[in-house]
């Protein structure tokens, strides 16, 4: 299985390689609004995670994937099969920190890090605010649960992906935020139970950190916090309120990625 | 005359059954009725243009609005039947039902339910779900204990004679009334059974486990092969409505190789494979069904293996497993499959190979036995 298709990769556009990584919840299509005004100026590389969106399902794994680095180990797979260089990575909410992980195991590879809504932390720990309680991050299991009774066996070789049967992608319009439970239970309490706050130090590649005035999900002073332990990085507050600008708020966050990749 | 029913709108609005919110895009309360607020214990100027509407949400609520909910209404314009939670002034919890659109990109209006006696009924539900996974994984935990304790756990040696068996299971959750075993005898001999009992789960396990040990207590009285049959279809007929095929049998080995005596009740011919590679099956006709006739007959026959030579026994859940829609496999592609020179442990290999590949279409349970004389020169197999 090649990772391409594994992990649904799409290019379009031509210049410098800007490759965006989606967060938990949804897929590339994510991305959607802020891709035309980016691709004009960069060949624009998007992906699934393994486990999401139109991704081979049948390639995710429990183990592998309760750890960061095993979505980190795909991005640079990803690279490597697609012969990427001097990448600028850019990465949404849980997916800033996979590509922090990424970025310390070859950072040869990338030219920059864009990290978008980050934290390194979700729940609270001593001297360190995160906004959430581990009673918190179970509610959202709970929530999660509960929205995916809805969730039938029958939607799933629909939401799996059948990279032979492209017509499918029309249903799946309406459900690209549907995941199987299991997976998006894993996905979930990897991303909220995850501490990386030592691994921020580490890195090397220039870095950009934008976040939004409003954030429940990760709030100015983590994104603060995330700027500061990264050396010589830049942060940039979007006037935007929300954990997804490039949804929201898509001129001014495709603005930032854009004046970074252009930057000395 | 009565007064002609007058509704206003803004009486439709404010005490609807349901509640009613308009936000901003980005989640500002813009409008909210009055159900809604009585529901959470607010007033007007608490939240309009104070609070966003996640907000009014549990915090596990909050994160999925901000990761699923938002984004699947940037993208699509609307979205229904969400079950989240929203928070009271109070503190206290109530589960909702949400139905969001977006109004000319400008507004999102969500009406919003009580879905309190709902989510008892899913919370009901999912612990039911839960309930049966773990009792699932019992039932399946023990009907692997009970099948364990129904096959030997490990062959015996038999000098000279090279010994392999398989059992491959069709389901997890219930036992399968297939069996096997060797064992030694009074002087250089061996007995050995294969056969498999009518129907499965734990009646077949009973009649399976039964069967075992009406077997070996005969074995031991030095029976005859057809003698032991014999016996056990006394005990199968008085006491159980249950039928079975079985293959019973000694071994006796020699200086030229083995001699096997066996019995047949009903049960799939062994297939002997030569040295030479060519393969015949064993057949003894006239043997009949073991605990349905009280005066059952049982037919023997004798057997020796050279150098080379191989017997294979199994059940019919290999020889009659699904190949595709219409058709089974048979014993004649059995025949064709196994030709060729072979050792127990090899001719094993080879049909528990075929059963892989049959997958889903072995819908019965399956026990293979293999007994083989090694070649002169042959190193003996550490067992």
């Amino acid at each position: 299985m090649s990772v391409r298709s594994r992990n649904n990769v799409v290019v379009t556009g031509s210049g410098p390689t800007v490759l965006l990584a989606h967060g938990f919840g949804c897929d590339q299509n994510l991305w959607s609004r802020v891709v035309p005004m980016l691709a004009e100026r960069c060949q624009v590389v998007l992906f699934d995670h393994t486990g999401c969106g139109l991704s081979d399902k049948t390639e995710w794994d429990a183990v592998r994937y309760s750890e960061l680095d095993g979505y980190a180990d795909d991005v640079l797979a990803i690279c490597r099969e697609l012969d990427l260089r001097d990448v600028v990575l850019v990465g949404h909410s849980v997916s800033a920190m996979i590509a922090v992980l990424a970025a310390n195991k070859e950072p040869e590879r990338f030219a920059r890090l864009v990290l978008l809504t980050p934290s390194p932390r979700y729940v609270d720990d001593d001297g360190y605010r995160g906004g959430f309680s581990r009673d918190d991050i179970d509610e959202l299991l709970a929530a999660l649960e509960s929205n995916y009774l809805g969730w039938s066996a029958a939607m799933a070789p629909v939401i799996a992906g059948n990279p032979d049967r492209p017509e499918l992608g029309e249903e799946l319009r309406n459900s690209f935020c549907r995941t199987d439970p299991e997976i998006a239970r894993v996905f979930a309490r990897t991303t909220f139970l995850s501490d990386n706050r030592d691994d921020l130090r580490r890195v090397t590649v220039p870095t950009l950190v934008v976040q939004c005035r409003v954030d429940a999900i990760a709030p100015p002073e983590v994104g603060q916090f995330t700027h500061e332990q990264i050396d010589g990085s830049r942060l940039v507050t979007l006037d935007a309120i929300g954990h997804c600008p490039q949804l929201s708020a898509p001129e001014i966050t495709a603005e930032a990625i854009l004046e970074f990749v252009g930057s000395r | 005359m009565r007064p002609a029913l007058e509704e206003t709108a803004e009486d439709l609005y404010d005490n609807a059954p349901c509640g009613y919110v308009s936000t901003l895009l980005d989640g500002t309360i813009a409008k909210i009725n009055a159900t809604l607020l009585g529901w959470l214990g607010y007033s007007a100027r608490d939240v309009v243009g104070k609070k966003r509407f996640p907000d009014l949400l549990t915090v596990g609520g909050r994160i999925y609005y901000d990761t699923h909910f938002a984004p699947l209404l940037h993208m699509q314009g609307e979205l229904g039947g969400v079950a989240l939670e929203m928070k009271a002034a109070d503190g206290t919890r109530l589960p909702v039902l949400l139905t969001s659109k977006v109004r000319d990109g400008l507004l999102i209006r969500t009406t919003v339910f009580d879905a309190r006696d709902r989510r008892a009924y899913e919370e009901e539900l999912l612990r039911a779900r839960q309930q049966a996974e773990q009792e699932r994984d019992k039932a399946q935990r023990l009907a692997r204990t009970l099948q364990q304790t129904l096959l030997p756990p490990v062959l015996p040696d038999v000098p000279g004679v090279e010994v392999a068996a398989y059992y491959h299971p069709a389901s997890l959750d219930l036992v399968g009334g297939d069996f096997y075993d060797l064992f030694p005898l009074p002087g250089t001999r061996w007995g050995f059974f294969l056969g498999d009992v009518s129907g499965k789960g734990a009646d077949a396990a009973v009649v399976t486990s039964l069967a075992r040990y009406t077997l070996r207590s005969a074995a031991i009285d030095d029976q005859e092969p057809a003698g032991v049959l014999q016996h056990l279809n006394a005990m199968l007929n008085q006491a159980h409505p249950r039928l079975c095929t079985v293959i019973y049998g000694r071994i006796r080995p020699d200086s030229t190789g083995a001699t096997i005596t066996m019995a047949t009740g009903g049960h799939t011919p062994p297939l002997l494979i030569r040295a030479s590679g060519a393969a015949e099956f064993v057949r003894m006709p006239g043997g009949q069904l073991v605990g349905v006739l009280p005066n059952a007959r049982f037919t023997t026959t004798t057997v020796h293996l050279g150098p080379g030579d191989t017997l294979l026994f199994y059940t019919d859940g290999l020889t009659e497993a699904r190949v595709d829609a219409d058709t089974r496999y048979s014993e004649e592609e059995l025949l064709d499959d196994l030709s060729g020179p072979a050792t127990a442990r090899s001719v094993i290999a080879a049909a528990a190979a075929l059963l892989a590949g049959f997958g889903d279409g072995v819908e019965d349970d399956t026990a293979l036995l293999a007994l083989s004389v090694q070649l002169p020169g042959a190193t003996s197999p550490v067992s």
